[in-house]
């Protein structure tokens, strides 16, 4: 995700409006506001109102009737001393890591691979239908990806343990997603298979950006496939690995569906997320004044990745055309 | 390259492939099994015949017309709805430039990343309050507006470089601003606009949290959030998982057919520019 901050470009365009409409061109600009109204209002009404109420709510103590009580920063404190949630945070960097950082460089490799060597050798055609094949989870449904695989993984009958008799590793049967030391690996490794399609996607649509020459030169001088992709590819396409990480991160921060279908947070809270932590005091413990505490602290540090990404992508855009400011 | 180091790469790749297309033909594989043959033989054989009836139970004990016309209805509503929005933001935002825009464009954005989480206990106790709880309209609203924020931020970058010309020809012309917008930007605009709305269409199809906190009825209900909750109650066999997952995943593979296209390049625009 980028946003595109305009800056040079916009006043050449002013000019141009300048030149056409010398009436002065400031007020009838500003009457285009009007447009934004209903986008304004349904905003204010559906993210705004609720946000500040959840916040607001995250000071009291309430459960879900009656009026709410003012409790200050009860909430954080309890928070601070409460297992569950520093659980619940660091099973979130497993899933960083399995839904960013793993994605992402499998994903680096794969288009690497599928752009300049399935694609020269073999033709455009297969590249693509090997892309779709990696890309076909990623319209799957989350709550659909989680039925399919907790069948899979399911400890009598599931397709992977037979899988494993069949080939006389019939020792290695698990319970995948009833085990507590195992479950939170099996999770991560759905995750995997769930994200993994992203990355590919965006990073092959990255390379056709890149020059040729470099490649011929970089052959020319003797460089192996390794050594390319080390030095002309990843640089090349920084940009699109800093949104990648970026987005899938927040992704990562943000899962829930998974959770709630394949083991909804066990066994004995195993695989429990900030997410469904709070989806949970909500509505199960219905401690709604300690689950919007929770909200809240997710939704601070995801609102902090965001705006370091964008801090980032403006520089970067500064830096791309060539420090005129 | 010799052809000797050529195609191990190719097999690594296609191995890696099957292996991400795997899970699809088992659950597919298994769906036309009898619940016998399933017991007797396992999840790996191949079908001795084709046996549809865990199916059509499935279908017939959860009603699974009705989750799929629920399902559509939402979808197909927020994506236009999302898409309207979207383009009167983005007209004021690219093309309007109102005076802010920078501000404007970065809320939509942390609108859109904003976890639903923060949100879901407040649109749960507004929409009781407001009388909308567990109907499909509630869903369509917040799916609407949130489907917007991103809508915004990539038509406001693309507006922003549509050609002034045309738009001071039209005006000179004597088109008022709401004209320019219907009869010039949505025109030339419909390739974006129609990758909004194919992805609007599937990410509300695939939204779990909300839905499933907002729609408790059965009658209201998607797919996700159907198969979801049984899943999540633990209280189907193996077979009866398995035709839920068949039923599952072919909507998402037709919508994967038939806009792969869309898809792949829509992704493209929207993560870089």
């Amino acid at each position: 995700m980028t946003v595109t901050v305009e800056r040079g470009g916009r006043n050449r365009g002013t000019g141009v409006e300048a030149r056409h409409l010398p009436a002065g061109p400031r007020r009838p600009r500003d009457s285009y506001a009007l447009f934004l109204l209903p986008g304004a209002l349904a905003f204010l009404a559906v993210v705004v109102v609720p946000f500040l109420m959840n916040t607001g709510v995250s000071f009291t103590d309430w459960q879900g009737v009656g009026s709410p009580e003012w409790s200050g920063l009860a909430n954080y404190r309890e928070l601070m001393d409460d297992t569950q949630f520093w659980a619940s945070f660091r099973h979130s960097l497993f899933m960083v890591v399995a839904m960013a950082v793993v994605p992402t460089v499998l994903g680096l490799v794969l288009a690497a691979a599928l752009f300049d060597f399935v694609g020269k050798h073999f033709g455009s055609r297969t590249a693509a239908v090997l892309r779709a094949c990696f890309y076909l989870p990623q319209v799957l449904p989350i709550a659909v990806a989680g039925v399919v695989w907790s069948w899979i993984l399911a400890p009598e009958n599931g397709s992977l343990n037979e899988l494993l008799e069949a080939v006389g590793l019939g020792s290695l049967r698990q319970d995948w997603l009833g085990d507590p030391d195992l479950a939170l690996y099996s999770v991560m490794g759905v995750m995997v298979w769930v994200q993994l399609g992203f990355p590919l996607v965006i990073f092959m649509a990255g390379l056709q950006r890149v020059d040729p020459q470099l490649y011929e030169a970089a052959e020319l001088d003797g460089a192996g496939w390794w050594r390319r992709f080390w030095h002309v590819t990843l640089p090349q396409i920084r940009p699109e690995i800093s949104v990648v990480l970026l987005w899938c991160t927040i992704a990562a921060l943000k899962v829930f569906g998974a959770v709630y279908v394949l083991t909804k947070g066990g066994p004995g809270g195993a695989t429990d997320v900030p997410s469904y932590f709070s989806f949970t005091t909500f509505f199960e413990k219905t401690q709604v004044g300690y689950g919007a505490a929770i909200s809240t602290v997710l939704t601070v540090i995801v609102l902090l990745l965001a705006l370091a990404g964008l801090k980032l992508q403006t520089r970067a855009e500064d830096a791309e055309e060539g420090g005129v400011r | 390259m010799t052809a000797l180091r050529r195609y191990p790469v190719l097999l690594a790749l296609v191995i890696g492939a099957l292996f991400m297309v795997l899970p699809f033909l088992v659950v597919a594989v298994n769906a036309v099994k009898s619940p016998a043959e399933y017991a007797a033989n396992g999840p790996l054989s191949l079908p001795e015949g084709v046996h549809l009836d865990g199916l059509k139970d499935f279908w017939e004990r959860v009603d699974y017309g009705q989750k799929l016309v629920n399902s559509v209805l939402i979808s197909g509503s927020v994506a236009l709805g999302a898409a309207v929005l979207s383009v009167l933001n983005a007209y004021a935002i690219g093309i309007g430039r109102i005076r802010g825009r920078t501000w404007v464009l970065a809320f939509f954005v942390l609108a859109n990343m904003l976890p639903q989480e923060a949100l879901v206990y407040p649109v749960y106790y507004l929409s009781k309050e407001a009388g909308l709880y567990d109907t499909r309209l509630s869903v369509i609203i917040v799916f609407t507006v949130i489907q917007a924020a991103f809508g915004t931020y990539l038509l406001a970058s693309v507006l922003g470089r549509f050609p002034r010309e045309i738009i001071e020809a039209a005006r000179i012309d004597g088109a008022n601003k709401w004209q320019v917008l219907w009869r010039i930007v949505v025109p030339v605009s419909r390739p974006t606009i129609g990758v909004l709305l194919v992805f609007f269409f599937i990410w509300t199809w695939n939204e779990f949290l909300l839905p499933l906190v907002m729609l408790i009825s059965n009658d209201n209900q998607t797919v996700s959030v159907a198969l979801g909750v049984l899943q999540g109650q633990r209280l189907m066999d193996a077979t009866m998982t398995n035709a839920a997952a068949l039923l599952g995943v072919l909507p998402a593979v037709v919508f994967f057919l038939v806009f792969q296209r869309t898809l792949t390049r829509g992704i493209a625009v929207g993560a870089v520019k």
